[in-house]
């Protein structure tokens, strides 16, 4: 009898994988779809004297300028690729934009919306604002980890200052007095340790780090708030458990969405649930605090809705618990007032400013929610201007951004954030505790690079949307087929961003072009050849770096099921660390001082570390 | 008579050159050499010292920084920071790259302060610890003894050569044997401009980085690595050098037989038989501009204003303060004092403003100016 079952289970399994391969090969030989732009309206700004609307469209370069009562669309100005983040100038005669994949800012005059500089500004810019002085412009930069300084008058770069990983997002206190910044993958920890985050805190006069507010527990912090009297600041994180299996998903130990509230109303800050018992609200993003400080806002990127906080039951709720709450899920229930439904990944939010509306920019369907504030209902809908018919590609988007998980715990994106990854080691399998620790990778031009799984065991993307994940996500249930076709569809097309270390031109330093001879070299510094499969070349050949086969290279662990590793991609391998399957590598130098004592993972002991260091620069271009 | 003519205007030239420069340096304070009595008036300081026994961290102290209202002390048991009258000290368990802080560099841009200690590199913002070793980064060495901020690049001096880090693309390139003048690697110092940066390498004399052209230059001892100064004025007073510091064009450097200044065309070393020194074993120097500079010693901390010098130290029997002037001419005078340094044996110098702050091997000193 038990063996009837197995034959059945075996052949559902084989049927599984022959229509899941079905559906790899019917994506693979979809051409790359030439996409209509959508608007993906991001985030939101309130012109200074309140009548106009904003609209920073991610998705089609452009701030879109509306008037507020009827929603027309009264200016449209190209800005830079994939901007992220807004503000106006201090006396609202500029408007700055960051674009993260140009590595500039725009600006932009209010008056006649005309483009009347674009000044380079770090590595991938995500958020902007200027000092209350208007002489010196920060911007957060998400892959230099930092927030560059600029002259606000001419661009002129003044300074950098050390930020978290992944800066993203800034906040200027009512006053002027602090600017925040968040970042949203984790700060550097020891390996198989709780993440770290910070709230960067700017003293924005004299362009100066004056504290660093620790977020332990936290990977992920999006944006922050602050209240009118600079009493009360919020901010939107992710609160993963990572370090424990992630078989665990049934019992809420996933992600947690969480605030972290802090300033002189809690004194001291601690670190809030929005989630329910059984019910979760993913990727918190937006938040706002009206002006009397009464509500708070929240929208949920991957639940498609906004939570309403009563500030005054949050703050009796906080002060009547001294001790840590953020795992208790019965707690929201005490201060959260109603949930808000709105439209596909609602990010950015804006009050009005007399607080009777509430704004939200819902990225994934291109509309924005305009709620009344006193009855928490949705008004109406404000349409974008773009493509009325909603591609496959774009299903596939919104589905990666929807927490599709038991309970509606996670998504995709919360540990690939904005389509990248999180910077965590996770463990995946159900297969005991601490077994087979891996660590994201990061999800672009994945083309060419299958197998997937760190062991290699996964031959496309289909099988590791499908079967793999849906195991994560529900245990028995499945994505449908368009849906699971669609998801494959987007992100086999995620692109590849530029690669900040390689000179536009494609020359090399000669730094970099000493390091491509190390890696591409065939004998060692005694002139002794290097085995083919020690050939730094030979495992990451090909335009993307890898030969898509499965090496021991000597790094397994006794944890790990076995030491055959996927070799992987070097894209913008520069981004990723920490390295390694399962992210015990610091750093690229850790991979070959620590973890290559026998030279397994290729010949690199005869190095010099002036040597090593030329060939690091050179991945650093790949 | 031309030329004598020429001669005048270049030295008008000159010193409206110098005076200008001076003006432009407000947080400098010049301590002005006139006379009193016969003897020239060397600035007089009140020594505080701190000890364990008033919160620093350790009593050996490699390096001192100053920081606006802060103070920090590298020492060999964590980094002290003394603000507001407390101090507060970061350790291994904070991020510290080890307990032993040899050296301290500000990042006048951005207000991170950068320590040197025998176990690598570390970055101070804001109170986060950021560390840099041999095995998690491209810094070829642990044991840092000299470093240095210039723009968005850090130099470093270590036991294993010289390196920099641009904080901007996070890239390391080192300096050693095989891409520079340098003879032996063991680099104790590092002065770093925009155009020029100097390392003081120990047997290997004073490497020069032109960073404009590029092109590495090695000062050296002209008399060779033996101990006799037969060529005096002629170039490097020795190999073994200690300590650079780079300062209006202008190098100073420390070796354990003299020290040395170099003005881009001449040489001018000092002995302890011809100058002020009280010592030839030299750990530090810090100029104030081209003409005046700080010796820190094993036998005391030594002023020179370019003509005069002046110790400070507790006597080398008594253990009494004590503090000498010599002129010119070389008439050494004792000036009645009530304190002196922590100790002689010192290891680090900055100021602010008129005031002092000295690295010793037993204790800080705050030495605070005595108009």
């Amino acid at each position: 009898m038990r063996r009837i079952a197995l034959a059945i289970c075996a052949g559902a399994l084989i049927l599984g994988v022959i229509w899941h391969a079905g559906l790899a090969k019917a994506a693979a030989q979809t051409a790359a779809p030439v996409e209509e732009r959508y608007a993906s309206p991001l985030e939101l700004l309130l012109s200074p004297d309140g009548t106009r609307l904003y609209v920073l469209c991610q998705g089609a370069d452009e701030v879109r300028v509306l008037h507020l009562a009827t929603g027309a669309v009264l200016q449209t100005i190209p800005v830079g690729h994939v901007p992220r983040g807004f503000s106006f100038s201090a006396d609202g005669e500029r408007l700055f934009v960051a674009n993260s994949w140009d590595d500039t800012v725009t600006v932009i005059d209010t008056k006649t919306g005309r483009v009347k500089a674009t000044w380079a500004a770090g590595f991938e810019p995500s958020s902007v604002i200027e000092d209350r002085a208007g002489k010196l412009l920060y911007v957060a930069d998400r892959i230099g980890n930092n927030i560059t300084v600029l002259d606000a008058a001419t661009g002129e770069q003044k300074t950098t200052l050390a930020a978290g990983r992944g800066a993203s997002y800034l906040t200027m206190a009512a006053d002027g007095s602090r600017l925040y910044a968040t970042h949203v993958y984790p700060n550097p920890t020891t390996h198989r340790t709780p993440p770290k985050s910070e709230i960067t805190v700017i003293d924005p006069a004299r362009a100066r780090v004056v504290d660093r507010m620790a977020l332990p527990d936290i990977a992920g912090v999006f944006h922050l708030a602050l209240s009118r009297d600079g009493r009360l600041g919020v901010a939107a994180e992710l609160h993963p458990k990572n370090l424990v299996p992630m078989a665990q998903v049934e019992h809420g130990w996933m992600f947690g969405d969480t605030l972290t509230v802090f300033g002189a109303d809690v004194g001291g800050s601690v670190e809030v649930p929005l989630d329910e018992l059984d019910r979760y609200y993913a990727y918190p993003f937006g938040v706002a605090i009206t002006q009397d400080k009464s509500r708070i806002y929240v929208t949920h990127g991957g639940s498609e809705c906004v939570t309403v906080i009563d500030t005054k039951k949050l703050l009796a709720y906080i002060h009547a618990h001294p001790e840590p709450f953020a795992e208790d899920l019965s707690a929201s229930a005490h201060y959260v007032v109603a949930r808000i439904a709105v439209g596909k990944n609602p990010r950015g939010l804006l009050l009005s400013r007399d607080g009777a509306r509430l704004y939200v920019a819902n990225r994934l369907d291109d509309t924005i929610s305009v709620i009344a504030t006193r009855s928490s209902q949705v008004m109406h809908t404000i349409r974008l201007a773009g493509p009325e018919k909603v591609s496959a590609l774009r299903r596939g988007e919104q589905t990666f951004y929807h927490a599709y998980a038991f309970q509606g715990q996670f998504g995709c994106s919360n540990c690939h954030i904005d389509s990248t990854f999180d910077g965590l080691q996770w463990d995946l399998e159900p297969d005991g505790f601490g077994k087979d620790i891996v660590d994201n990778r990061l999800l672009e031009d994945l083309r060419g690079t299958e197998p997937f799984k760190w062991n290699g065991g996964n031959p496309s993307i289909a099988v590791e949307c499908g079967p793999r994940t849906e195991k994560y996500f529900w245990r028995s249930q499945t994505f449908d087929d368009r849906t699971l076709s669609d998801l494959v569809l987007y992100i086999r097309h995620l692109p590849l961003r530029p690669n900040r270390w390689r000179a536009a031109n494609g020359e090399l330093t000669p730094a970099q072009e000493r390091g491509r001879t190390i890696f591409n070299r065939a004998t060692d510094r005694l002139g002794q050849p290097i085995a083919e499969r020690n050939r730094c070349a030979y495992c990451h050949s090909g335009p993307k770096g890898t030969n898509q086969k499965s090496f021991d290279v000597g790094t397994g662990k006794v944890t790990d099921n076995s030491g055959m590793l996927d070799t992987p991609q070097l894209m913008n391998v520069a981004l990723t660390a920490p390295y390694l399957h399962d992210g015990s590598a610091r750093s690229l130098e850790e991979i070959w001082t620590v973890y290559n004592p026998h030279d397994q993972h290729g010949r690199t002991n005869d190095l010099t570390k002036d040597e090593l260091n030329d060939l690091i620069e050179y991945l650093r271009t790949r | 008579m031309k030329k004598t003519i020429c001669m005048g205007i270049l030295l008008i030239a000159g010193a409206v050159g110098l005076a200008a420069q001076s003006s432009a340096r407000p947080t400098r304070k010049i301590h002005a050499a006139t006379q009193l009595n016969g003897v020239p008036a060397m600035p007089r300081f009140r020594f505080e010292n701190f000890t364990t026994a008033n919160g620093l961290p350790d009593n050996h102290v490699f390096s001192v920084l100053v920081d606006g209202d802060r103070v920090w002390a590298g020492t060999e048991n964590g980094l002290g920071v003394y603000e507001g009258g407390t101090w507060k000290t970061y350790t291994t368990a904070d991020g510290l790259a080890h307990r032993a802080v040899l050296s301290l560099a500000l990042d006048k841009r951005t207000g991170d302060v950068w320590a040197g200690t025998m176990g690598g590199l570390s970055r101070i913002s804001a109170g986060r610890i950021d560390s840099f070793t041999q095995l998690n980064s491209g810094l070829s060495n642990d044991v840092v003894y000299g470093v240095a901020v210039e723009g968005e690049n850090v130099w470093v001096a270590m036991a294993a050569g010289a390196c920099r880090l641009n904080t901007r693309m996070g890239e390391w390139s080192l300096y050693n044997e095989r891409n520079t003048p340098m003879t032996e690697i063991w680099a104790y110092g590092v002065s770093a401009a925009a155009d020029k940066v100097y390392f003081a390498v120990w047997g290997s004399g004073l490497l020069e980085l032109n960073q404009v052209t590029g092109v590495w230059d090695k000062y050296d001892d002209p008399d060779g690595e033996n101990e006799m100064v037969l060529l005096k004025d002629q170039g490097l007073i020795h190999e073994i050098t200690t300590s650079v510091s780079y300062v209006d064009g202008a190098v100073w450097v420390a070796t354990y037989f003299g020290d040395s200044h170099y003005d881009g065309r001449h040489w001018h070393n000092f002995l302890t038989k011809d100058s002020g020194l009280p010592s030839n074993f030299t750990n530090t120097v810090k100029g104030i501009d081209r003409k005046r500079a700080w010796f820190g010693t094993d036998k005391g901390l030594a002023y020179f204003d370019g003509t005069n010098w002046a110790v400070y130290r507790p006597n080398l029997d008594t253990g009494k303060p004590e503090m000498s002037v010599r002129d010119a001419a070389g008439k050494v005078t004792e000036i009645s004092v009530d304190t002196a340094p922590a100790h002689n044996y010192v290891l680090g110098i900055d100021f602010r403003g008129h005031d002092l702050w000295v690295a010793t091997a037993k204790g800080l000193s705050h030495g605070i100016y005595q108009p």
